[in-house]
């Protein structure tokens, strides 16, 4: 699945820099029905991690009021260098990962 | 009295009228806001204050709403923000995403969008490293709903 991942190529040490993630989802609530009235049923990511050099900077658990193609910025310190690993949990063992790279001077 | 043939169709009219009731309700309520929230915070006051939640008050298309939540927070070792919450008041159910940051996050921010069914309250509940919870609300107006369209 694709995903577009934004992270700084360089930082400072001890710059805080910011992650933005998107991917591409349906995000189905399971609350929509069809013209024939049967039941949609639920198709969502659950659960988004963010690993910098193997450690969790962050987690996120997800719902069906999060808008389809999950969209998620936040915040860490720039360390090291080193790669962010991007972890997309979902129903129905929906499973996707990215990586990206930074250098720290 | 015997009942008689009138008093007796009167009465099986009035019955029809009684409404039908759905088995699931189509949105949550303030009481399942409240439950939802409660189940994060537990017994623990929360207090008004330190957070912010930037949403535009008017939006046209509930199915994607940018929604910012950043808390006052220095986020050193010794305090910073476990967590936030976003909950919602009329949605089908009342969570809209948990995030949790740790010290080494360095800014006590997120970014997301969200979905929204309806002209409804949007809450945003900050846990702080020493155990307080701090929230801010804020009341959307939503012109075209998310999550009632059927289908094709």
């Amino acid at each position: 699945m694709a995903a577009l991942i934004n992270v700084p190529a360089k930082a400072k040490r001890g710059d805080i820099i910011e992650i933005r993630t998107l991917t591409s989802h349906i995000m189905e609530t399971g609350f929509r029905h069809t013209v024939d009235g049967a039941l949609v049923p639920r198709d969502i990511i659950t659960s988004f991690t963010c690993r910098y050099n193997g450690t969790e900077i962050f987690r996120a658990d997800l719902f069906p009021a999060i808008a389809a193609n999950p969209y998620l910025s936040f915040f860490t310190v720039a360390r090291e260098s080193g790669k962010f690993e991007f972890e997309w949990i979902g129903d129905n063992g929906y499973s996707s990962t990215a990586s990206a790279s930074i250098t720290v001077e | 009295m015997p009942t008689t043939r009138r008093q007796f169709l009167t009465l099986a009219g009035s019955v029809t009228v009684i409404p039908i009731v759905t088995p699931r309700p189509v949105e949550a309520t303030p009481a399942m806001l409240n439950t939802a929230i409660r189940n994060i915070v537990g017994e623990a006051p929360i207090r008004t204050g330190k957070v912010k939640l930037d949403i535009p008050p008017l939006v046209e298309n509930g199915n994607t709403v940018p929604m910012t939540v950043s808390v006052a927070s220095p986020m050193t070792a010794d305090d910073y923000v476990k967590s936030i919450h976003v909950f919602n008041e009329k949605n089908p159910q009342p969570n809209i995403g948990h995030f949790y940051l740790s010290p080494s996050s360095g800014r006590a921010q997120i970014s997301t969008r969200i979905r929204l069914a309806d002209t409804q309250k949007v809450v945003a509940i900050a846990r702080l490293s020493d155990g307080s919870f701090w929230q801010v609300a804020a009341d959307i107006v939503v012109t075209l709903a998310a999550c009632t369209e059927e289908v094709n």
